[in-house]
């Protein structure tokens, strides 16, 4: 166990360092600097503050330096929040994130594995038409319908929770951005457990454990959850690094101070090491969750060996 | 054997919906099927693959697969199993009626150990702590000859062969002692030392325990040696029901006589399969107007092919379902 985490998380060296270089490669390739914009700036402050952030020196030395400060966790400064350096900016915007996308994961596990098992045990009536119906309009449904239309009902109309903006710790804002993140989670979720459901129940260890009288509670708790969350676990983990980093749709909606947004900008205006930081960043997310993801995938079926 | 029946089974059917072309009626794979069986008493049905046994076997649980429909009437101790609501069945399941299913590998859950697994029924059903019922789980895996059974208590199925799963089964099943065992050819999915080991077990245990049993089985020469009463199926029907002794020695129904021979003790040894029965079971969905074994049987007649015949007394305690007036001869012209 210790041998497999330590193995893992060796080889993820390397895979963050091609990350960073290929994240700083494609933007260097791309026409246009951090500074060129619509208004003249004359020459020599523009050379002045491109001296400041090293952008006259040629390529491989920016790149060297880069990685170098990347090796002891700076990421450098942002070109277009100037004076705030990205890991400020990080530090600022993905605790938001990660509170939303946390909260949504867990709702969409918790309704998705639920209405999945239901829907499975009560296969063509309508307690399996319905949720699969919603699932189905759920995955197809994008964000910036579903949030919208959330704030319209619940904001506008009813003034039951405000329409965007954030506070730290209030659970008032928390609550529409979570629904409206968690939802096609949720569907996917719930489609994905009804199929392992259907599978499991008709397995004959399920056939097993209820000849030996056992109450249907018990059969499904004890015999049947952890094989149908199995995949679930599997498909959790990337979703997870995904939610952390931020949705830039939800953000924008309900306005929230995340660092999804920091990427949009970031990659019009060329901030560099913005775009750079936060791909690392999220590359480094992926890495621990998906290990996390084994981790779990391992503690809930005892066949499978932790072997890198 | 005049004691009252522990289980009777009386016309019991279990149809499933024809699959594809709807509006085909019901497809009937076990068919109008009548057993007693006597406290304690070791019965044993043969027939080859697809002749409805598990199905039988499952129905007396209710626990064949969703869409299945029963009729019919099978009674322990007085009580109706047949159409019971779930949380009565749930009472006889394991407590009252245990079964050990024919494949070991799958019977058991993967994810759980085999000590969580051998107590929860016994724990559940009799209302003992832990530590009881592994005191009694430990002391049934040492019966059931399971080799270290402290060690296996941890493990998981993945980390036992088959025949240790099997005997693990057995003890799970025997543990919350049931007053009748269903062991669903027990030993068809392990290799053929270890079937005969599991066979010794479970004629041993048979002494020890006063449970009945009902083993299911296609090898008529397994069931002959152990069994008190056999009784024979094909589609879906009983066809010949006697005492081991008398079937093996008078089998009049030619299915029967067809199984018998097809095994041949060789030098008093081991029995080996010399011939099959020439031909298929039939298919359930399409079963012949007359007699379902007509197109294999060498003895058929015109009556046979029209007329389905009805399960008669051939002797006391012998009965069979056949127009043959019988004797049959030694082999088929
Ligand atoms: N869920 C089901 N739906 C429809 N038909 C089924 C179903 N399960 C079993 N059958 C059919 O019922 C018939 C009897 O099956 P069963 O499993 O009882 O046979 P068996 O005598 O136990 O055979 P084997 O020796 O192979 O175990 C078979 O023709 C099978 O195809
Ligand atoms: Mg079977």
């Amino acid at each position: 166990m210790w041998r497999f985490l330590a193995q893992r998380l060796l080889t993820a060296v390397p895979t963050l360092i091609i990350i960073a270089t290929l994240a700083f490669a494609l933007l260097h390739a791309t026409p246009g600097g951090p500074f060129d914009s619509a208004k003249r700036i004359p020459p020599e402050i523009e050379r002045s503050i491109e001296a400041q952030y090293h952008l006259d020196e040629p390529l491989w030395r920016q790149y060297l330096r880069y990685m170098g400060n990347l090796a002891r966790g700076d990421l450098g400064p942002s070109y277009q929040y100037r004076d705030t350096s990205v890991n400020e900016l990080i530090r600022a915007g993905l605790p938001v994130d990660a509170t939303v996308g946390t909260c949504a994961l867990l709702l969409a596990l918790l309704l998705g594995s639920l209405f999945g098992i239901v829907a499975a045990l009560r296969r063509d009536t309508s307690w399996d038409y319905v949720p699969m119906l919603f699932a189905s309009l759920g995955i197809a449904l994008p964000a910036f319908v579903v949030g919208p239309l959330l704030i319209l009902v619940f904001a506008v109309t009813l003034h039951w929770l405000p329409s965007g903006d954030w506070r730290a710790g209030s659970v008032r804002y928390l609550i529409l951005p979570v629904v409206a993140l968690a939802l096609p989670y949720t569907a996917y979720i719930a489609r994905m457990v009804r199929g392992a459901a259907l599978e499991v129940l008709a397995s004959p260890f399920i056939r097993t454990a209820r000849a030996k009288g056992l109450p249907l509670g018990t059969v499904i708790l004890r015999h049947a959850l952890r094989p149908i969350l199995s995949p679930v676990v599997s498909f959790i983990g990337p979703a997870f690094a995904g939610v952390l980093t931020g949705s830039i749709i939800i953000e924008s909606v309900f306005g929230l101070p995340g660092i999804g947004r920091y990427f949009l900008t970031g990659a019009i205006n060329r901030d560099y090491t913005l775009v750079v930081g936060i791909t690392v960043l999220y590359g480094a997310l992926i890495i621990v969750c998906n290990l996390l993801a084994d981790l779990c995938y391992a503690w809930l079926d005892p066949r499978v060996r932790l072997r890198s | 054997m005049s004691d009252a029946p522990l289980l009777a089974i009386r016309d019991l059917t279990v149809s499933y919906p024809a699959g594809a072309g709807a509006g085909a009626g019901a497809v009937r794979v076990v068919d109008g099927v009548s057993l007693d069986l006597a406290p304690g008493e070791f019965l044993g049905i043969v027939g080859e693959s697809g002749s409805g046994k598990t199905q039988l076997l499952l129905s007396l649980l209710g626990l064949n697969a969703p869409g299945a429909e029963l009729t019919g009437s099978a009674r322990y101790r007085g009580a109706e199993l047949i159409g019971a609501p779930e949380r009565a069945l749930a009472r006889v399941r394991g407590a009252r009626i245990g079964i050990i299913f024919q494949d070991p590998m799958t019977a058991l859950n993967p994810y759980l150990t085999i000590g969580a697994q051998l107590t929860e029924a016994v724990r559940h059903h009799h209302r003992i702590g832990r530590r009881e019922a592994r005191r009694r789980a430990l002391e049934l895996l040492d019966a059931v000859h399971v080799p270290e059974p402290r060690e296996r208590f941890a493990q998981h199925p993945h980390e036992l062969s088959g025949g240790m799963r099997q005997r693990i089964v057995i003890a799970m099943t025997l543990l919350c002692e049931p007053d009748i065992v269903l062991a669903d050819e027990p030993t068809t999915a392990l290799d053929v030392t270890v079937q005969a080991q599991i066979l010794a077990l479970l004629r041993d245990l048979r002494e020890r325990t006063r449970a009945a049993l009902i083993l299911v089985t296609h090898d008529l020469g397994v069931i002959a040696e152990i069994a008190d009463r056999v009784a024979v199926m094909y589609a879906g029907r009983i066809v010949e029901q006697a005492s081991a002794e008398r079937l093996f020695a008078h089998a009049s129904h030619p299915y029967t006589e067809g199984l018998r021979r097809s095994i041949v003790d060789v030098d008093g040894s081991l029995p080996v399969r010399l011939e099959g029965i020439p031909g298929n079971p039939p298919d359930p969905a399409a079963l012949p107007p007359g007699c379902a074994f007509a197109p294999r049987c060498p003895y058929a007649f015109e009556r046979c092919r029209i007329e389905r015949p009805p399960l008669e007394e051939a002797a006391p305690g012998h009965t069979r379902a056949c127009f043959h007036p019988g004797p049959l001869g030694e082999r088929a012209p």
